[in-house]
């Protein structure tokens, strides 16, 4: 049920990408060609392009595609810029996948080093409730959570790029770059990620943490004589899974969406600095490419969060 | 002796129970509000004093053009200038008009059009409300800043544009509360009376709905209000934001970004892009304080023990 609720809304969001750029004013190929084109040769470049089926066939013809792992080649980069050399304009494909790897490795690393720390924190505030840990975590998470991503990102550069110049401002990889270097070289972008995910996820496992900690078996918990550190660790916890997961399956999906900020920062070649890039040349095959890697991701997270919602609550896979 | 005689209910009661005005209460309650709450209120009195009497306050205009570039703090401008010679001060005075502006707007019409639509669906409670339930589902599902890039790569970037996309996408969050509030406010006999009386739509909505519900919509605001500024301030820091000549927080963070380099030969050059930066995280804080102030008195938050 959530899984074809989640596939449904990935295709209407195909739908509601690929319409959109059909209603767009301006034309690829006059663009591409320039005012003073022919009418001939505008045709003909529509042609090329499949501009001038209808809307849904074109999109059929693209989802069809799409499902083969083709996303059609660029816009951009036609004969203009590069002249005449061949095949004028790069595959989609082959520009996304190197850049969905980096921030792929972004992303996953910024999550390893969040993930633990939050949970850590969450549950030994939750522990030490309004104690002076407790209150300076909640308040310095709540700064943390309301700066926004390229604020934390400059703070750190000022630290540790300019001011004392430990790492690196600007994060350029490729494929030669050692695991190490790609280590150091990403660490100021992965430590923004890190950051800016983290106090929300802390607060949220705090807040889940004492939610449950106010319910009638903790009570019993505590009065049957069990520490501190076992109502918590040991009654709350299992219980306190489901809204964890969930917050952390959010998260990710809202770093993912932070990457892109960070990753224009950074200058890290990643599939969000592609995508503003891609808006700005409106180069349309690239935009869609990765608007849809990117809400499938995120439903997908979220789909992902539903599902170990129910599995850590048996009863749930029972409706009444 | 004699007044005694005539029996008076206000006499006998002694601390007749006095029905507050508004104001009072508001003193009552000003009065027992946290530190943290009158922080929140006194930094947005002086971001919105500011953004209401920008060209009041800002010592030079906000696209004035300085002969040096990159001038440093002092002599005339406090916080320098900018890469073609702009005073940032000012700059960053106007940038609270146009950004608080812009995302007010927007949150404005999110407002608007949520709750309208998510009343009548609470109304209808048919097809109607599968239909836009359904719809809202699926919009909520895609993330808003994704939507926002292709909505604004198709339509161009201009402010009017952002206002209303923005506007529009967020209004699923206010169409999800005002729904799941006025559910069950709908089966309530004030509401079946007013019907009875043969009122219209719009007055149910208004008049009798809205006012029952107002202060989850409050708190609602207040967060996609923050919410708002940051997709905002996000995009106009990628350069499909809010547009130049307009000062606005975000980009003068990324026109200004270099200056970070020079850090180490004058402290003041690098803290300069981190100033509108950190204008935007102070008005955020600023309206978390508040809301979780309002969330404190309006929920029965009270008693717990916390």
């Amino acid at each position: 049920m959530r899984l074809t609720l989640g596939l449904v809304t990935v295709f209407a969001f195909s739908v509601i990408i690929f319409s959109t750029f059909s209603f767009l004013p301006g034309d690829f190929a006059t663009e591409i060609l320039g005012q003073s084109a022919t009418k001939s040769a505008v045709k003909a470049l529509r042609a090329e392009l499949g501009l001038d089926k209808p809307p849904v066939t074109r999109y059929f013809d693209w989802l069809g595609n799409v499902f083969q792992g083709d996303f059609g080649s660029s816009f951009s980069g036609r004969s203009k810029v590069q002249g005449d050399q061949g095949d004028r304009s790069r595959e989609v494909v082959g520009l996304i996948i190197p850049r969905l790897k980096n921030t792929l490795f972004l992303t996953g690393v910024a999550a390893m080093l969040a993930i633990p720390l939050s949970l850590i924190l969450g549950i030994s505030a939750a522990l030490y409730r309004n104690s002076y840990y407790d209150r300076s975590a909640t308040g310095v998470s709540l700064v943390t959570v309301s700066s926004p991503e390229f604020f934390t990102a400059y703070i750190f550069i000022l630290l540790l790029a300019t001011l004392f110049p430990v790492f690196p401002t600007i994060s350029t990889v490729d494929e030669t770059t050692t695991l190490v270097e790609r280590f150091y070289r990403t660490a100021l972008p992965v430590f923004t990620l890190t950051l800016i995910t983290m106090g929300h996820m802390m607060r949220m496992t705090r807040s889940a943490i004492i939610n449950i900690l106010s319910s009638e078996y903790i009570e019993m918990a505590k009065l049957s004589g069990a520490s501190r550190y076992e109502v918590v660790v040991k009654h709350a916890l299992p219980n306190a899974w489901a809204p964890i997961s969930q917050v952390i399956a959010i998260n990710l999906a809202y770093m993912l969406i932070g990457s892109v900020v960070v990753e224009y920062v950074f200058n890290y070649q990643g599939i969000g600095r592609l995508m503003v890039g891609s808006v700005y040349n409106r180069d349309l095959p690239v935009v869609q490419a990765c608007a849809l890697i990117f809400a499938s991701t995120y439903v997908i997270l979220n789909l992902i969060a539903d599902l170990i919602g129910i599995i850590s609550n048996p009863r749930l896979l029972y409706p009444k | 002796m004699s007044e005694n005689l005539s029996y008076s209910a206000k006499s006998e009661v002694a601390n007749l129970i006095k029905r507050r005005t508004r104001l009072e209460r508001l003193k009552i309650a000003l009065s027992k509000a946290p530190m943290s709450a009158w922080f929140g209120m006194i930094v947005l009195f002086i971001y919105f004093f500011a953004a209401i009497f920008a060209p009041l306050i800002a010592p030079h205009g906000e696209a004035e053009i300085f002969p040096v570039a990159y001038a440093p703090w002092g002599d005339g401008h406090i916080f320098g200038t900018d890469q073609i010679g702009r005073d940032i001060f000012s700059r960053i005075i106007y940038a609270a008009r146009n950004t608080i502006g812009i995302c007010l707007l927007a949150t404005f019409i999110a407002l608007g059009i949520g709750t309208v639509f998510g009343i009548i669906a609470a109304l209808d409670r048919g097809y109607l409300d599968q239909l836009l339930s359904r719809i809202v589902d699926t919009l909520m599902a895609i993330p808003v800043m994704i939507f926002t890039f292709i909505l604004l790569s198709v339509f161009g970037p201009t402010n009017f544009n952002l206002i209303l996309i923005l506007g529009i996408l967020e209004s699923t969050r206010f169409f999800r509360i005002s729904r799941s509030v006025a559910v069950g406010q709908v089966v309530l006999e004030y509401v079946e009376v007013a019907r009875l009386r043969g009122e219209n739509l719009s007055y149910i909505i208004f008049k009798e709905i809205l006012p029952n519900i107002a202060s989850p919509l409050i708190i609602e605001f207040g967060l996609r209000f923050i919410f708002i500024i940051f997709t905002i301030s996000s995009l106009s820091f990628l350069g499909i934001g809010i547009q130049p000549p307009s000062a606005d927080w975000a980009s003068m963070v990324r026109e200004n970004a270099i200056l970070i380099q020079y850090a180490q030969y004058d402290i003041t050059a690098g803290l300069t892009p981190l100033i509108p930066a950190a204008a935007i995280a102070l008005l955020c804080v600023s309206i978390n304080f508040v809301v979780d102030w309002y969330l404190y008195i309006t929920s029965g938050l009270k008693d717990d023990v916390k």
